[in-house]
């Protein structure tokens, strides 16, 4: 269990050039297809946008968890914040923008010092769908985080949260020790004022990463089991859950080649490679905006840094017009988006 | 030619298995996912059955199949340890159950 970032670590895999060489050469030199000619085979390349639906903004990577999986390497030592500046320009955006939600990530979107004000002013705009990421502890982790239930109450924030499992075990070991009880007491408190709770429109919803190198299983068998384990348990009650499948960067490519099993994940990857899932993967719907004000094709090609492939790049020269005529960028990783049914941050797409 | 009788990368080449019988080996893929459907029994439920079976065949390509089908599904260690018992114990009381037919045997033979 990691204790520091890979950043933090002066890990080679901080690079993100490193990460992509990875990703380009080894076995996808001569054994297994690249995304690129994988999508050829069904001409769906060059991937192109549909219409926009979802921007997603990354508050900053400082976290106050340091999850063995997370593809944004984040931790309570990364620094990089979204400043009252951008915020600013993001506000712009939000008002004049067509996309019907806005997913407010990290990190822990909360520990950004002016984390209340931006949803406060961003919930003026009216989007219909207006989601914060949360890590559940963060409720916990210090008082002056106890209130945000009922800030998010308030706001009328659909909270969707991670949960890894509905065991102690299994949750604590891809997540940090203690994890799973504070996790357990904040969605109790969510709970509490409202939150998955039937006859509220207080939306509650979990998300599901594989906590080991395998893919996830079907999402509706895993909800039933995850409604059913939480109920019996702790009387947890929430809407839905959305398994999503570990894209192979930053410390979830970190975790694979330390434990060899790199090559294994990445054939089950093509494998499982599924066309359909391809039409409706995130990057089509979506736009992502860094901490910085960066603008990228989804949150994983953020991570790779890799930028929209558009004339304008950053949210200070926002264009919608323009940014939906750009091909989306792609490489290995996005296996991890077509794989079975497919997946996003909204869970399962084909 | 490989130095071992087991490799773990064939797993993954079980589906070439149709080029030298494309009908047999269709007909046995379309039955093998019908089985592990969710019927009368639900597909978690098979996967744990399959987990159990794997390990009295001492099959290492099921045993690697059906314990990363178990994760991925959410079955516990636990959960799949218990299932590898109930199978131990079926190998074994098979085992021990023609005890029976010796004891049958000494008792025809012996004075």
């Amino acid at each position: 269990m990691p204790k520091k970032s890979l950043l933090a670590r002066n890990n080679d895999l901080a690079n993100t050039q490193h990460q992509l060489e990875i990703l380009s050469n080894g076995i996808f030199k001569d054994e297994l297809p690249t995304f690129a000619n994988k999508i050829k085979e069904s001409n769906q390349f060059p991937l192109r946008p549909k219409k926009l639906e979802i921007l997603q903004i990354n508050l900053g990577y400082m976290c106050n968890q340091v999850c063995a999986h997370c593809h944004v390497d984040a931790g309570p030592d990364r620094k990089e914040i979204m400043t009252i500046e951008t915020m600013n320009q993001c506000l712009d955006v939000i008002k004049k923008t067509e996309a019907h939600t806005l997913d407010l990530t990290g990190g822990a979107p909360e520990m950004n010092p002016n984390f209340r004000w931006f949803v406060e002013e961003a919930s003026k705009a009216g989007i219909k769908d207006f989601i914060v990421r949360s890590n559940l502890t963060i409720i916990r982790a210090n008082k002056k985080y106890y209130d945000l239930p009922e800030f998010f109450k308030k706001h009328n924030v659909h909270v969707v949260s991670s949960m890894p499992h509905w065991t102690r075990g299994k949750t604590d070991k891809q997540r940090g020790d203690g994890v799973f009880d504070k996790s357990i007491k904040a969605l109790q408190m969510l709970n509490e004022v409202g939150y998955g709770v039937e006859g509220t429109n207080l939306k509650l919803d979990l998300v599901y990463n594989p906590s080991g190198a395998f893919l996830p299983g079907d999402q509706q068998g895993l909800e039933n089991d995850f409604k059913k384990a939480l109920k019996e348990d702790f009387n947890i009650d929430f809407n839905s859950l959305f398994a999503i499948t570990n894209l192979p960067i930053s410390r979830f490519l970190d975790y694979l080649i330390a434990s060899e099993n790199y090559e294994d994940y990445m054939y089950a990857l093509v494998e499982a490679y599924n066309p359909m899932a391809v039409e409706n993967v995130m990057c089509t719907n979506t736009i992502s905006v860094s901490w910085d004000g960066w603008l990228y094709d989804c949150d994983f090609n953020q991570m790779l840094n890799l930028k929209v492939n558009a004339k304008v790049k950053h949210i200070s020269e926002y264009n919608e017009e323009i940014l939906q005529n750009r091909n989306i960028i792609i490489n290995q990783h996005c296996y991890g988006c077509t794989a079975g049914a497919g997946s996003s941050c909204q869970g399962v797409v084909a | 030619m490989s130095k071992t009788y087991y490799d773990p990368a064939d797993l993954r080449k079980f589906g070439k298995i149709t080029e030298w019988s494309e009908e047999l080996g269709n007909k046995f893929f379309d039955y093998y996912g019908k089985v592990f459907e969710e019927g009368a029994l639900s597909a978690r439920e098979k996967s744990l059955i399959a987990l159990a079976v794997a390990h009295t065949e001492q099959c290492p390509y099921c045993i690697d199949a059906y314990t990363k089908d178990g994760l991925q599904r959410g079955i516990t260690k636990e959960e799949m340890m218990e299932a590898v018992h109930v199978g131990a114990a079926i190998k074994s009381g098979a085992t021990l159950v023609h005890g029976v037919q010796m004891m049958n045997k000494v008792n025809k033979l012996e004075m």
